[in-house]
């Protein structure tokens, strides 16, 4: 294997990197509505980003303003180095793939492929040539005459997506392109999308709201909440480190617990119900702050028999609800005071061989790394 | 038994009201005209008993009066005319009513039930009095001559009445409903999506017009050209009211020949012959819907 820190594609870290798309305080009012607040984001060239937030938190109006779309109120907008607010989209390098597909019901496949090709610069004779690779790329070649009616949704996501890379555009826009899809092919389809953006090299910018979508495929999320960018970063630290409330209850199952942090040394020691132990926990904080308590509910075990005391968070509760799910279970523990915690484990016995159930007392028990402090 | 009393009705309704009254035109232009009541023979005689009455009764039909129609040129120029002047008014009709459907499938969907009420309103109103009126407006005293006088356009009044202008602006008054509705019907079922779609694959605003709307509108657009040229090719009121002496229309041969000559075999020919004549288009618009009734699947 390969050095990994030589391998890892992160360009955001590198200070010599020029991004692909600036967005300098951009700020879209429609009337009295602020779309987009004050916003400032660099996107990089081969990126796979995502944009992730609640409908109606400016994620489509955000990408449309890329698409030449949509005109920012105030702000600027750079592509490549180049300002385009104001460049209508058909003088943009830059492609969109409509959440509706919007493939044309009047062409085939092929010419619908074709279409974009066709009022480009490109050669006449080319165009075949192109089309067929997109065909093949997608893998529609048997399907090339048929018109978008004769397809299935899965086929048309494909058209769409072969349409809007037929002229190899410097980005990539994909509003919800999974969205219509049922799960199991939405699934197949996250990593055909992100296999297909490597072997064209496009960057791609996409909407969703779709929080595990985000995850599998980008190389960054941006979490945005009512027009504001809350967090950018790559999913496994929005998932571990997730810089607010906010970010930590959207993206997957969390356990918030409120309180007031005491700091010793790197540690925090959060007071948060009468009667319970301090919850300590690994913290940069400088000074005793109120602060919400975060932990995913896979980091937090739950035992039949007491942990070791080295453990640096144990409280005792008992098993009010249990929520099976075939490969994981979670267990709602009431503690004393009346607070439930989630707990998850991996159900790697069978279930006849579970240690405890409905009503059962149990343990609770993390690290002290295992959470995280958050003051937002 | 349900299913086939459901495909029954329809069909006995065509028998009765479409059928059968042109089974009794057929036979009339088969006859000769005569000076009685009514004014044809042969007549069915059936005191030898019914069958051999209906034997006799066919044996005397003969094919003269569509012999006479291809003999006198009036009619085939009634014909031609009455081509040209559909074509031309259904063109008019289409230039005019493209616009209006386009403008309301774009409207805010608020204002759409109303534009699409303003559009069916002068139905409310009998079709006689519109025409009518429009003598009113286009005459030389009318009020567009009074207004374009008065503004100071014109020296002197155009003589717009009793010519074939008057006819046309009468035929894309009167049918401009038929064209602007399955326009706009194709329109407003159109994505808007595609429309950026055309743009963000480098269409400008007007291409993406021609490659998009226009295609995407086809068959509201076929619709409604056969919706205007059917009815207008046969059209009378229109011609006799607004039209000249020398607007030739073959709707307004036959309302002379039935009501001014009193030939009503000549007319019922005259009748028929317009039918067959217009049977290709009505096919063609059938074709249409159900090829549109595909799409939509």
């Amino acid at each position: 294997m390969a050095q990994p820190s030589q391998d890892v594609f992160a360009p955001w870290e590198d200070a010599t990197e020029k991004p692909l798309i600036r967005f300098k305080n951009v700020t879209k009012r429609f009337g009295d509505f602020t779309a987009i607040d004050d916003l400032t984001l660099d996107i990089y060239a081969k990126e796979f980003f995502a944009l992730l937030g609640p409908s109606g938190c400016g994620k489509t109006t955000l990408m449309r303003m890329l698409g030449g779309f949509e005109k920012p109120t105030t702000g600027a907008i750079e592509l490549d180095g180049r300002d385009i607010v104001g460049v209508p989209p058909n003088k943009l390098a830059v492609n969109m793939m409509f959440q509706s597909y919007a493939l044309f019901p009047h062409l085939s496949v092929y010419d619908n492929i074709a279409f974009g090709l066709k009022r480009g610069t490109m050669d006449k004779a080319d165009i075949p040539g192109r089309v067929d690779e997109m065909l093949r790329l997608t893998r529609l070649q048997q399907f090339a005459k048929r018109k978008p009616h004769q397809i299935s949704g899965g086929q048309r996501q494909r058209v769409a997506l072969a349409r809007s890379l037929a002229k190899a555009p410097k980005l990539l826009l994909l509003d919800e392109p999974l969205g219509a899809l049922d799960k199991k092919l939405r699934q197949d389809t996250q990593f055909e999308l992100m296999d297909i953006q490597e072997k064209t090299g496009t960057t791609f910018v996409i909407v969703t709201h779709d929080q595990e979508e985000a995850m599998t495929v980008a190389s960054r999320v941006a979490v945005m909440d009512a027009g504001v960018i809350v967090q950018v970063a790559t999913p496994d630290a929005i998932y571990e480190t997730p810089n607010s409330t906010y970010v930590a209850d959207f993206i997957g199952d969390v356990n918030l617990i409120e309180g007031y942090a005491a700091i010793k040394g790197n540690r925090a020691e959060i007071t948060w119900a009468e009667g319970q132990p301090v919850i300590t926990a690994k913290t940069d904080l400088k000074a005793g702050t109120k602060c919400t308590f975060a932990i995913r509910p896979e980091k937090v075990a739950i035992t039949a028999e007491e942990p070791p005391e080295n453990r640096a968070n144990r409280v005792q509760g008992k098993v009010l609800d249990i929520a099976y799910l075939g490969n994981i279970s979670t267990y709602h523990v009431e503690l004393p005071d009346g607070k439930v915690i989630k707990a998850q484990t991996a159900n790697d016995r069978r279930i006849a061989r579970r240690s405890f159930t409905w009503e059962d007392p149990v343990w609770l028990s993390w690290t002290d790394t295992a959470g995280v402090v958050l003051t937002k | 038994m349900r299913r086939a009393f459901l495909i029954l009705v329809p069909y006995i309704w065509l028998l009765v009201l479409f059928l059968a009254p042109f089974l009794i035109v057929l036979r009339i232009s088969l006859s000769d005209p005569a000076l009685a009541i009514p004014p044809y023979v042969p007549q069915l005689d059936a005191a030898e008993g019914v069958w051999p009455g209906i034997v006799n009764l066919v044996s005397q039909f003969d094919l003269e009066n569509y012999a006479f129609l291809t003999g006198d040129d009036l009619y085939w120029k009634a014909y031609l005319s009455s081509l040209q002047i559909a074509v031309v008014s259904t063109f008019l009709t289409l230039l005019v009513g493209f616009p209006i459907a386009y403008g309301m499938a774009r409207a805010p969907v608020e204002w759409r039930a109303t534009l699409m009420m303003l559009v069916i309103l002068p139905f409310w109103t009998s079709f006689l009095i519109r025409v009518y009126a429009w003598i009113g407006i286009l005459g030389t005293e009318g009020y567009l001559n009074q207004l374009l006088l008065s503004v100071g356009v014109i020296d002197a009044p155009l003589a717009i009445l009793n010519t074939n202008i008057a006819v046309y602006i009468g035929i894309v008054y009167t049918y401009l409903p038929f064209m602007v509705l399955p326009i706009y019907a194709a329109l407003e079922k159109m994505d808007d999506s595609l429309l950026e779609a055309a743009e963000d694959l480098g269409c400008t605003r007007t291409s993406a017009f021609w490659l998009v709307t226009v295609p995407l509108s086809k068959t509201g657009i076929i619709a409604g050209c056969f919706l205007v040229f059917i009815p207008a090719l046969g059209e009378f009121v229109i011609p006799s009211l607004l039209g000249g002496s020398d607007t030739l229309m073959i709707g307004k041969v036959l309302w002379e020949e039935f009501f001014s000559n009193r030939d009503w075999p000549v007319a019922s020919t005259v009748a028929v012959i317009l039918l067959l004549i217009l049977i290709i288009p009505i096919i063609l618009f059938q074709r249409n819907e159900q090829k549109q009734r595909e799409m939509d699947g």
